[in-house]
C-alpha cells in the first residue's frame, strides 16, 4: 500500500521494531494475591512472594495466563506450550535479582498485526513476564549515578506484563505511532489491559535502524528505552534516525547500542554498548511448572473474543462499501455498532460515515440508529439541507427526539429547487467580476470562487439552501 | 521413648506436655554447649506451646497426631517471628514474616518447636563445618562431625534432645548426617512436602523430611508434613500414601537390586565395613523374603558430577537476592552496585563463595550448553536408568554414606574430597525419587552405618516396609 513512508532524512529510511510491555489487566500479581493496583501508598501493595523474601515459591495467575492467550489469538500468534525462565541481574529494584520471564519457548509464537491502512505488521512473540518495582533517586537530579540515595516502591513488582516482540516492518514515525495505537485498541479491546502509557501500564522500547533507500540489507540497530508517550515516540524516533544518518555521512559506523531518551532534553544518550550488555544467565525456572493450555480452553477463550477492531473495520467497510480506510476514525471512536445499525436500517451509508467521522466528534449522546436514520432519509430526501442536517443532528445529541419534529419546528423546510435557481441566479447577475474569475480561473481560483457564491446563497437564504445543490447549480452554470 | 508413645501418653492424659518439654529440655541443657545441635533454643515460646497443648487436653480436645512431641526445625525454614538464618551471617537478624508451610502443619499436629538447628550455610557442605555461627559436633563422638547440611537436625535427634526434627535434603542432607548419627533420615519424593518457606539452596533438587530414631516415628512425622500445598507449584496434588499402616507388612515377595556402581565394585573409597554392613543388610531382607541381586544403573557414576553444574546454577539465582536491600545484612557503600558487592563479600562464607561462582560461571553465555544443558543431559540419564532399573526392582539398595562418620576438619580443606561423601545420595535427588537411610550396625571405629533404600516416584510405602524390616533385623548400634 504506502511503501513509500515519508524520509526523515532525505535519502534515508528508517527501519523500526517495537518492544511494547503492557500491564495486564489482573486483580492480583502474577505469582502472589498481592493486589494488582497503580498508585497507593508506596510498599503497600505486597507480600512476603512479590518482596521475594527468603523461602518464598511463585505461584502462577491463571488470569494472568488466560489475558496472555487473548492477546496472542488477537495477534493471530500460534498459542503454543511455554516455560518460565529467569534472566538473572542485579538491580534494586528486583526483589529477587532475577526476573520471571519467558525465553526460548514463550507463550505466543509468531503472529501479525494489521494497520488501519491494511498492512501487516509482523509479531515475533507475546510473552508473560512480572514487572520490577520502582526506584526514585533522591538528589543528583534523579540519576542513581549521583543519587545521595535511593527509595524503592514495591507496588508494581511482581505485577503481569505481556512482551509484545514486534518486527522491524514498520518504516518512519507514523508507522510507528499507528502501530502503537491499533496495539493500544486491541488490548483495550480485549479486556488485556487498560493500554494507559501515561501511567506506565504500556511501555514501548523501540529498536531503530537507517539505510540508504534502496537497501536491501539492514544497518544496525539501536534500542531506545524510557519512551512515555506517541508523542516521545514519534521524537526519539526521528532524533535517533538523524543521529545515525549524521555518524554515517561522517563515514562513522553505527555501534549497537541501548540508548535512554532524555524527554525534556529531546535526545537519547548511550546507556550501555552491546559488549557491555547484561549477561541474563538464563534458565528454566525450576519453581514453575510448563504452561500447556489445552486445544479446548484456547477454542474458549478464542470463542469469547470481542471483535476486533481490524474486524470492526472489515465488517462497517463491507457494510457501508466504502475502503477499509475509510473506517478506522468510526471504529476507533467506538461509534462502528452505531453506524452498522443505522446502515442496517435503510440510511445512506456515505452520510452516516460524514456524520460519526465530522459531526459527532464528542458523542452520540441520546442519538439512536433509529433517530439518526430518520434524519438522514429527510437529508437525502432533500427535506433538509446539509446544514439542516447537521443542526438536528446537535439536537438529537443533546435531547433526543423525532428529527423531523426537531426540523419543523425549527422553522426548516425544504427549498424549492426552482426558488434556489432564481437565487442564484440572481447573485451570479450581481456579482459578473466574480462569476468570470471564477469561469476563467485554474482549480484553486474556481474554488474559491465558489465558496464566496455559496455563501452568497447561505446569506439570501438564511442558511436554508443546500451547499451541495448550489455548488451543482454552480458548475451546471459555468459549464454552460 | 518414641515420638508415637509420647504423643499418645499426652493425648490420654497419661503425661502433660509441659512435662514431656521439660524433660527434653534438661537432656538440652545438659548436652547442647558440647554439641551445639541448636543456633536457638526457643525455651519460652515452647513452653507455651505445650502449655496450650495440656489446656487443650483437659478441654477434651485432641491437639493432634504429634500432641506436645518436641520438634527440632533445620534453620532454613522459615518461622514467623523467629530469626532464620540459614547459619549465614547475611542473614542475621532477619525475621521472617510468615511461616513455611511444614511449620504450620507441625503446630497444627500439636507438635512443640524447641528450637532451630545448626547447618551448613544455605544447607551447603557435608559436616556442618560450614555454619557461621560454628560446628555442630556428632554426639556419638565429639571429635566427628555430624554430617551435612542437616548436622544439627542429625546431633538433636541422636543425643535425644528431641524424638523429631526436620531437615532439608538437596544432595544427601538428611540421609547422609542420619547415616553418621545413627539415626532414620528420609527424603521423600520431590514435591510430596511443600517447600513454601523453605530457603531455597537448588529449587529442582531440595526437599524437606524427617529425621527420627525409628522407622515408624519417620513415618509418623512424614504423614504430618506430606500433602499438597497450593503455595508450592511442583506439590504433587494427589493425596499421600498412608504410611503408618504398611509398616509391619514385610517385604516377601519384594524384589530388591543392590546397584553395582555405589556400592564399591566401580567407584573406589567406599569403606569395607560399609560394604560388609550393606551385605549383611541384602542378607536380612533376603531372610524376610525379598529376593535380592546386585544390579547395574550406570549413570548413577555421573551423577555428582551434573550436581555440582545444577545445584550450583540454581543456588547462584537463587541467592542474588541477597543483595543488602530489603533484608539481612547490609555493608554500605557509594553505590548500589558497590552495596551489593561489599554485603555478599562479607556476608557469605567461602563454600557459599565457590557455588555461587561455580553456577555462575556454567550458565554464562558460551558455557550454559557445555555445563548445564549437559548436566541435564545427565539427568535425563539418570532419569532413564532408574526407570529401568525399577521395571525389574522394587527397591534399590546402596550405602548413605561412603564411610562412617570422619573427623572434625579432617575434610575442609579439600572440597571435592567433601563433596564425594554425597556421591550415593546424589542420583535420588536428581530423579525426584524417595530413598532414606536406616542405621545398620556400626563401622570398625564403632561408629553407625546407614544403609540407603531408593525407590521409585511415590514409591515411600514400599521403602518403608524395607526400612521397617532392616530395623528390626540391625545389629546393635553405637549408644550415645
Amino acid at each position: 500500500m504506502s511503501g513509500s513512508a515519508p524520509e526523515i532524512v532525505p535519502g534515508w529510511e528508517t527501519v523500526i521494531g517495537l518492544e511494547v510491555h503492557a500491564e495486564l489487566a489482573t486483580v492480583t500479581k502474577m505469582f502472589s494475591g498481592a493486589p494488582n493496583r497503580f498508585g497507593g501508598e508506596p510498599n503497600t501493595n505486597i507480600d512476603p512472594v512479590s518482596l521475594g523474601l527468603p523461602g518464598t515459591l511463585p505461584v502462577l495467575n491463571g488470569r494472568a495466563v488466560e489475558l496472555a492467550i487473548r492477546v496472542g489469538l488477537a495477534l493471530n500468534c500460534t498459542v503454543q506450550r511455554s516455560v518460565f525462565a529467569r534472566k538473572n541481574y542485579f538491580y534494586p529494584d528486583m526483589p529477587k535479582d532475577f526476573q520471571i520471564s519467558q525465553f526460548d519457548l514463550p507463550i505466543n509464537g509468531e503472529g501479525w498485526l494489521e494497520l488501519a491502512d491494511g498492512r501487516r505488521i509482523g509479531i515475533e512473540r507475546a510473552h508473560l513476564e512480572e514487572d520490577t518495582g520502582k526506584s526514585t533517586h533522591v538528589g543528583g537530579g534523579g540519576r542513581i549515578h549521583e543519587a545521595g540515595h535511593s527509595l524503592v516502591d514495591y507496588n508494581r513488582a511482581g505485577v503481569p506484563l505481556i512482551e509484545i516482540v514486534g518486527r522491524p516492518d514498520l518504516r518512519g514515525t507514523e508507522d510507528a505511532r499507528a502501530y502503537v495505537s491499533e496495539l493500544r485498541s486491541i488490548l483495550v479491546a480485549i479486556g488485556a489491559s487498560d493500554g494507559k502509557m501515561e501511567e506506565g501500564s504500556m511501555r514501548v522500547d523501540c529498536n531503530v535502524s537507517v539505510r540508504p533507500v534502496g537497501q536491501v540489507e539492514l544497518g544496525t540497530r539501536c534500542e531506545v528505552k524510557n519512551i512515555n508517550s506517541l508523542r516521545s515516540l514519534g521524537r526519539a524516533i526521528e532524533y535517533e534516525s538523524r543521529r545515525q544518518v549524521d555518524l554515517l555521512t561522517a563515514g562513522e559506523r553505527i555501534e549497537q547500542q541501548t540508548r535512554h531518551w532524555n524527554e525534556d532534553e529531546g535526545r537519547t544518550h548511550k546507556l550501555r554498548s552491546k559488549e557491555e550488555a547484561f549477561d541474563y544467565r538464563y534458565f528454566p525456572e525450576p519453581d514453575l511448572m510448563p504452561v500447556e493450555p489445552s486445544e479446548e480452553w484456547i477454542a474458549e477463550i478464542r470463542a469469547a473474543l470481542p471483535l476486533l477492531p481490524r474486524e470492526r473495520r472489515h465488517r462497517l467497510a463491507e457494510a457501508a462499501g466504502v475502503e477499509t480506510s475509510a473506517t478506522s476514525l468510526t471504529v476507533d471512536r467506538g461509534l462502528d455498532d452505531l453506524a452498522m445499525a443505522t446502515i442496517h436500517l435503510g440510511a445512506d451509508a456515505g452520510r452516516v460515515l460524514v456524520h460519526l467521522e465530522n459531526n459527532l466528534a464528542d458523542g452520540v449522546g441520546l442519538l439512536t440508529a433509529e433517530s439518526f436514520a430518520a434524519l438522514i432519509a429527510l437529508e437525502t430526501g432533500g427535506d433538509l439541507t446539509a446544514t439542516q442536517a447537521k443542526t438536528v443532528l446537535a439536537s438529537l445529541v443533546a435531547e433526543g427526539g423525532d428529527p423531523a419534529a426537531i426540523a419543523s419546528a425549527k422553522g426548516f423546510e425544504a427549498m424549492d429547487s426552482g426558488e434556489l435557481e432564481a437565487i442564484v441566479d440572481r447573485i451570479i447577475a450581481e456579482h459578473p467580476d466574480d462569476w468570470a474569475a471564477l469561469i476563467a480561473g485554474d482549480d484553486k481560483e474556481r474554488k474559491k470562487k465558489s465558496g464566496f457564491f455559496v455563501g452568497e446563497a447561505m446569506k439570501a437564504t438564511r442558511g436554508q439552501a443546500d451547499g451541495r445543490a448550489v455548488n451543482e447549480l454552480l458548475a451546471r452554470r459555468s459549464a454552460g | 521413648m518414641s515420638a508415637r508413645h509420647l504423643a499418645e501418653a499426652v493425648r490420654s492424659g497419661a503425661r502433660s506436655a509441659r512435662s514431656v518439654l521439660d524433660e527434653h529440655l534438661d537432656a538440652i541443657s545438659a548436652r547442647e554447649p558440647e554439641i551445639h545441635a541448636f543456633n536457638v533454643v526457643l525455651t519460652e515460646e515452647a513452653t507455651a506451646a505445650a502449655d496450650e497443648i495440656d489446656r487443650r487436653v483437659a478441654a477434651g480436645e485432641d491437639p493432634g497426631p504429634l500432641a506436645g512431641v518436641p520438634v527440632a526445625v533445620k534453620d532454613n525454614m522459615c518461622t514467623r517471628g523467629i530469626p532464620t538464618t540459614c547459619s549465614s551471617r547475611i542473614l542475621e537478624g532477619w525475621i521472617p514474616p510468615y511461616d513455611a508451610t511444614v511449620v504450620e502443619r507441625l503446630a497444627a499436629a500439636g507438635a512443640v518447636m524447641v528450637g532451630k538447628t545448626n547447618l551448613d550455610e544455605f544447607a551447603m557442605g557435608s559436616s556442618t563445618e560450614n555454619s557461621a555461627f560454628g560446628v555442630t559436633r556428632n554426639p556419638l563422638d565429639t571429635t566427628k562431625v555430624p554430617g551435612g547440611s542437616s548436622g544439627g537436625s542429625a546431633a538433636a535427634v541422636a543425643a535425644g534432645f528431641v524424638p523429631l526434627s526436620l531437615g532439608s535434603d538437596t544432595g544427601g542432607s538428611i540421609r547422609q548426617p542420619a547415616a553418621l548419627c545413627g539415626v532414620v533420615g528420609v527424603k521423600p519424593t520431590y514435591g510430596a512436602v511443600s517447600r513454601y518457606g523453605l530457603v531455597a539452596f537448588a529449587s529442582s533438587l531440595d526437599q524437606i523430611g524427617p529425621f527420627a530414631r525409628t522407622v515408624s516415628d519417620a513415618a509418623l512425622l512424614l504423614e504430618v508434613i506430606s500433602g499438597h500445598d497450593p503455595l508450592d507449584s511442583t506439590s504433587i496434588p494427589e493425596a499421600p500414601a498412608d504410611l503408618t499402616s504398611v509398616l509391619d507388612r514385610g517385604v516377601e515377595g519384594m524384589r530388591i537390586g543392590i546397584i553395582e556402581e555405589l556400592s564399591g565394585d566401580v567407584l573406589e573409597g567406599i569403606a569395607g565395613d560399609v560394604r560388609a554392613r550393606l551385605g549383611e543388610a541384602a542378607a536380612a531382607l533376603e531372610a524376610a523374603g525379598a529376593t535380592v541381586e546386585t544390579t547395574s544403573v550406570p549413570s548413577t557414576v555421573y551423577g555428582l558430577s551434573a550436581y555440582y553444574v545444577i545445584a550450583p546454577a540454581e543456588a547462584s539465582s537463587n541467592l542474588a537476592r541477597y543483595d543488602g536491600v530489603r533484608f539481612g545484612l547490609r555493608v554500605d557503600a557509594a553505590t548500589s552496585g558497590e552495596m551489593h558487592s561489599a554485603t555478599r563479600t562479607a556476608g557469605f562464607g567461602d563454600e557459599v563463595k565457590r557455588r555461587i561462582m561455580l553456577g555462575t560461571y556454567a550458565l554464562s553465555a558460551g558455557y550454559y550448553d557445555a555445563y548445564y544443558g549437559k548436566s541435564q543431559k545427565v539427568r535425563t540419564l539418570i532419569v532413564d536408568d532408574f526407570a529401568r532399573a525399577y521395571g525389574r526392582y522394587d527397591l534399590l539398595l546402596s550405602p548413605t554414606s561412603p564411610t562412617t562418620a570422619f573427623s572434625l576438619g579432617e575434610k575442609t580443606a579439600d572440597p571435592m574430597t567433601m563433596y564425594l561423601t554425597d556421591v550415593c545420595t546424589i542420583p535420588s535427588n536428581l530423579a525426584g525419587h524417595p530413598s532414606m537411610s536406616v542405621p545398620f550396625g556400626v563401622g570398625d571405629d564403632g561408629m553407625p552405618v546407614g544403609v540407603q533404600v531408593l525407590a521409585p516416584a511415590m514409591g515411600e510405602p514400599a521403602m518403608f516396609r524395607a526400612a521397617a524390616v532392616l530395623e528390626a533385623a540391625a545389629p546393635p548400634g553405637a549408644a550415645a
